[in-house]
């Protein structure tokens, strides 16, 4: 089993690693803010759903 | 439905992804000539290897998008080059810190594959603002898909043209480790070029899902409510997604 | 109607660009002066009275190259400006004929803008004889204008019709025009090498695949850039 040296090397091979983390999860962060802007118009959404069809009730199902 | 495969492939991304990493860093053995160094390796050429896959798809589904004027196959295209963007800044940003760590400087001209990928991000850099630059939709998306096909063809000339012209100079240092490994290392690379690709391939239907979900939440917002003020439509770079609405 | 012969309305048609470039004089003048003005500079710039190998192949095509951008930009403008286009697309006429047209009438432009620029270069900047050279250099721009003509139809056609096609027009062609550049500076070396050497055949071959695969894909997409 290969030992992990700890020579000059290493901090390199952790940084190019870390730069591919860093870029899914930067990229996976934006795709977050896509997605909760998507939640929030769907609640909207379903809200006026139900104002088109039951305007009497002052219910929400939410 | 571009979500329903998403969690079998995240997961199965994400246990490659872990393995490779294991195996990078207890398994493979220590380049003997380069040292603990040359584990970057693994990432940097992958991850070069996907991206110049990627831009090429991004290609192909252009010519579909021109043969079957379905904006679909335009919305794929688009998602597929903007992945492959992503992942190239990764492969200039890993051979940049390994450049750094194997010849002192962060750049070198000796590597064709870093020399070739400049090139390559500089032209596909263009595609957001061409996009962005053109109103029309319809011409938007067509324009893009001529400029994808013929980046895409550049893609692999280039490549080769630039190892020509770099191989007469000195001799290739990166691009010359991946012909010849040794076992465990080559299984380590092919794993470590599966992994990305799965990765690639999850963010792609990662970004999908999330562009057809908001092409149907339009669809469904014109469908309920017809007084309701309509976002006004922005010019964007991205291709309408108030075409895709309602479609499976 | 019937459709026109392809060459009949090709002729029209690289007739009328050349035409109305003599008149106005839009591209050409601008792109020769831009070349030796650039020959100036790089005198100032490298601080060198005269350059030969690899240097002076350098400094020549990266002049050249910027001179051509210029006159890519230009060459689908009056055309989009004017309503050309769609005059175009409403006659019977094979559409691959404007692709053609436009073409040969860059290549014009760029054989103008050598007949100045080359012996600019010479004169100015080269310091071994251009003579012994002149032959390879001759075969080396012939290429080398073939592959700028191709890429910069497509990428004027491109660009023409966005909203910031002055921008977007370098911006696409100098990294697809880089490997013209390349393969002509490593051709063109030998020749202007203080003891002359043979003319590379490999990037003769290198360019002459590249501007053949370009010129075929430009073929087959152009229709597709031309509709509205």
């Amino acid at each position: 089993m290969a030992q992990l040296p700890l020579h000059t090397a290493g901090p390199y091979v952790a940084a190019a690693y870390i730069v591919f983390v860093a870029l899914i999860l930067l990229y996976v962060a934006i795709m977050a803010g896509k997605l909760s802007r998507i939640e929030r118009e769907l609640g909207e959404l379903t809200e006026l759903a139900q104002r088109t069809r039951s305007p009497g009730d002052g219910q929400d199902a939410l | 439905m571009y979500g329903k495969r998403l969690r079998g492939l995240a997961l199965s991304t994400f246990a490659a992804l872990t393995l490779t990493l294991a195996l990078v860093l207890f398994w493979a053995p220590n380049d003997a000539y380069l040292g603990f160094l040359q584990k970057i390796f693994y990432i940097h050429v992958p991850l070069a290897i996907v991206t110049l896959c990627g831009f090429i798809a991004g290609g192909v589904m252009a010519i579909q998008h021109l043969r079957t004027r379905d904006p679909r196959w335009d919305m794929r295209s688009y998602v597929a080059i903007h992945i492959s963007l992503v992942f190239g800044v990764g492969v200039l940003i890993t051979g940049s810190i390994w450049a750094k760590g194997a010849w002192g400087h962060w750049w070198v001209w000796d590597e064709p594959t870093l020399v070739s990928f400049l090139l390559i991000m500089l032209l596909y850099a263009t595609y957001q603002p061409l996009r962005f630059a053109i109103e029309d939709p319809e011409r938007q998306a067509r324009s893009a898909s001529v400029f994808a096909i013929v980046a895409g063809v550049f893609v692999p000339i280039n490549f080769a043209i630039v190892r020509l012209s770099t191989a007469y100079v000195h001799p290739r240092t990166l691009s010359n480790i991946s012909g010849n490994l040794p076992g465990r290392m080559q299984v380590v690379f092919y794993l470590a070029v599966v992994s990305v690709a799965l990765l690639w391939v999850t963010l792609w239907r990662y970004e999908m899902t999330s562009k057809h979900a908001s092409a149907q939440l339009r669809a469904l917002k014109r469908l309920l409510g017809g007084d309701e003020d309509e976002a006004p439509a922005r010019r964007s770079a991205a291709p309408s997604v108030t075409h895709l609405g309602g479609v499976r | 109607m019937s459709a026109p012969p392809t060459r009949t309305v090709l002729a029209a048609l690289l007739r009328k660009d050349l035409r109305v470039e003599l008149r106005s004089f839009e591209s050409v003048p601008a792109m020769a002066l831009f070349s030796v003005t650039t020959f100036v500079l790089f005198h100032f710039g490298l601080r060198q009275d005269s350059l030969s190998g690899d240097l002076a192949s350098g400094v020549l095509w990266v002049t050249l190259l910027f001179a051509s951008v210029l006159g890519i930009n230009r060459l689908f403008v009056a055309d989009a400006e004017q309503g050309g286009f769609d005059g175009f697309l409403l006659s019977p006429a094979d559409r691959s004929a404007l692709l053609l047209a436009k073409a040969l009438a860059l290549l014009a432009y760029l054989v103008v803008l050598e007949l100045v620029a080359v012996p600019a270069f010479a004169l100015l900047l080269l310091k071994p004889s251009i003579g012994p050279a002149l032959p390879g250099l001759l075969v080396v721009l012939a290429l080398a204008d073939i592959g700028v003509a191709v890429i910069g139809t497509l990428v004027g056609a491109l660009a023409v019709r966005t909203r910031a096609r002055d921008l977007l027009g370098p911006l696409l062609s100098l990294p697809m025009l880089v490997p013209v550049v390349l393969g002509a500076a490593r051709a063109t070396e030998p020749l202007f090498a203080t003891h002359a050497g043979a003319l590379p055949l490999r990037w003769l071959a290198i360019l002459a695949l590249y501007d053949l695969v370009f010129a075929l894909i430009a073929f087959a997409l152009f229709d597709f850039l031309l509709e509205d």
